[in-house]
């Protein structure tokens, strides 16, 4: 299921003093099976462009087209629901929205929504939570009780267990600790690699865009400043530098040995990349 | 959802109505409602009118605002007209049927009332639009400081207050992002009938309670980290001045009631 975005313009508060304007003239494909990324400052339209994924809002002007079905500014609001299926979001800091009494009844909460059986739905629940890495114990566990990143587990298994099509995830790492950070990232990319799942990445971290995503939107004041591959959006470091959305790590320092002498045949993204041209380069992989 | 709420809104600015002390402000809001009691006839009610129109014009904000902010009173303020209107009994019957009768008290009755809510939601308007609301809440610490006499707690009403205050609009943002999380995990929010409709709300009320639970625990521990341990010996950091303007605003309100004596019957 394709997304695409067909000039696309979402106004706040239209008609009142309080108009702000947060998306203009926006053209974006999400393909099916593809992981993209989307980055950009703080305000910079990421979040409000998130949530015309899934028709939680509707453009002021323009198209929406979520798999075959089309959002205009004058969608009704009815019938959304399985669009809302195929597009699961996971908001940030999710663990915001839990409220069962257990564990095994706030995952399951989605998929009943969504017309699964109960006993279906607690199925799914149990094998949701094992994958985001807590085991069937939590399952009758208060998700009050349980610490800040658990209840991120949690409610991230939440929106998983809906089955969607695609996956958008709004900086679903913040404020969790590396090792956390990590198994969460490579959970997303296996979803991505065995279930052929479409994931949607709004984060801060080049790292993880040049780590994952094979398309990159930049989002700038509302529109979008720039997208391609990981490998063309930071090909032009100095113009990264100067919107400050911040390089990769293994970019950063390639640019640094650049200056010293070193030359590449492009810049590489990952550690990976960087550490196999120095290797192919000779000389310099003989000092370890 | 809220965009539409108008009333009790504040639009900064910088005209005379935005520059004057809350205090005054917040005094000739309360003391016009009560004097436009006072108003009994045509002319009363015109020069209240008059009146209340010259200040929402020093303010230089749009008309169309506070006839929005009349908007969600409407059909209150209709009934309670309709209600005037055909059961108050006196003076020429104009019309007549079963236990309902339009005559003319009654009918001057209705549209006397009609302007008077007007006007005063016009007044409070004003003085919501006009005023931020921390300085509302200075100006309702200051006011209320003589109760302090009788052990009325008015630090702790007032500090409550501007807390309160400072966090409706969070909270607003809150209740937006967790009912989003809730619609995209399937929830249809006021759709259905009444007892589906308020079964929608407990996803949304049970994480609001939760994290404003949070939210009072994170923010006790701040503020006792910061040194705060009650009202005693605190000094201000906003300090209200009254000038000139305000006294002149209290001398006009004092005139206006003047006028508004000699002109009723």
């Amino acid at each position: 299921m394709d997304i695409r975005f067909e000039k696309v313009d979402y106004t706040y508060q239209p008609g009142t003093p309080f108009e702000t304007r947060a998306l203009f003239d926006i053209d974006l494909t999400v393909l099916e099976g593809s992981y993209t990324a989307l980055v950009g400052h703080t305000g910079s339209g990421k979040s409000t462009l998130l949530q015309h994924l899934n028709a939680l809002l509707k453009p002021t002007s323009g198209v929406v087209k979520i798999g075959d079905r089309t959002i205009t500014p004058d969608t009704d609001n009815k019938n959304l629901k399985p669009i809302r299926k195929k597009v699961g979001i996971v908001f940030q800091f999710p663990e915001a929205q839990l409220f069962e009494e257990t564990v095994a009844k706030d995952i399951a909460f989605g998929p009943k929504n969504f017309g699964v059986s109960e006993e279906e739905a607690v199925k799914l629940a149990e094998e949701y939570l094992g994958l985001v890495g807590l085991d069937a114990s939590y399952m009758d566990r208060s998700p009050f009780d349980l610490s800040g990143g658990q209840m991120r587990r949690v409610a991230i298994a939440g929106v998983l267990a809906m089955e969607p099509e695609v996956l958008v995830l709004d900086e679903p790492t913040a404020g969790l600790d590396p090792q956390g950070r990590k198994e969460m990232m490579e959970m997303f990319w296996r979803l991505h690699e065995e279930k052929q799942m479409t994931i949607v990445l709004v984060t801060h971290l080049m790292d993880d865009v040049a780590d994952y995503a094979d398309y990159v939107y930049v989002l700038e004041k509302g529109r979008i400043a720039k997208c391609g591959t990981p490998q063309e959006v930071f090909e032009d470091v100095r113009w990264v530098e100067e919107k400050q959305i911040g390089v990769p790590t293994a970019t950063a320092f390639a640019e640094k040995l650049q200056e010293k002498g070193l030359t590449f045949d492009h810049l590489p993204l990952t550690a990976d990349a960087l550490a196999d041209q120095l290797l192919r380069m000779g000389g310099l992989s003989h000092d370890e | 959802m809220m965009n539409k709420l108008i009333f009790g809104r504040y639009i900064p600015g910088d005209s005379v109505i935005h520059k004057l002390d809350p205090r005054a402000k917040l005094v000739a809001s309360f003391y016009f409602i009560g004097i436009i009691f006072l108003a009994n006839n045509w002319q009363t009610y015109l020069f209240a009118a008059v009146f209340t129109l010259v200040c929402v014009l020093l303010s230089k904000i749009s008309l169309s605002f506070f006839i929005r902010g009349v908007r969600p009173l409407i059909w209150l303020i209709l009934f309670t007209v309709a209600l005037q209107m055909f059961f108050t009994v006196g003076g020429t019957v104009y019309w007549s049927w079963w236990i309902f009768t339009l005559t003319e008290f009654g009918l001057k009755n209705g549209i006397f009332i009609f302007c008077r809510f007007i006007l005063i939601i016009f007044m409070s308007t004003l003085l919501t639009l006009t005023t931020a609301p921390l300085e509302l809440s200075d100006a309702i610490e200051y006011i209320l400081r003589p109760l302090k006499v009788i052990r009325f707690p008015v630090h702790e009403i007032s500090l409550m207050l501007s807390i309160a205050l400072r966090f409706v609009p969070t909270l607003m943002d809150e209740t937006e992002k967790i009912m989003n999380a809730q619609r995209a995990r399937g929830v249809d929010f006021g759709e259905g009938n009444l007892i589906q409709k308020m079964k929608a709300v407990i996803p949304l009320l049970i994480p609001l309670f939760v994290s404003s639970f949070n939210r009072a625990e994170d923010l006790a521990t701040a503020m006792e980290a910061r040194g705060y341990n009650g009202g005693e010996g605190r000094t201000k950091y906003r300090k209200l001045d009254w000038h000139l303007r305000d006294s002149v605003t209290i001398l006009l309100f004092a005139a206006f009631t003047a006028v508004l004596v000699f002109l009723r019957n």
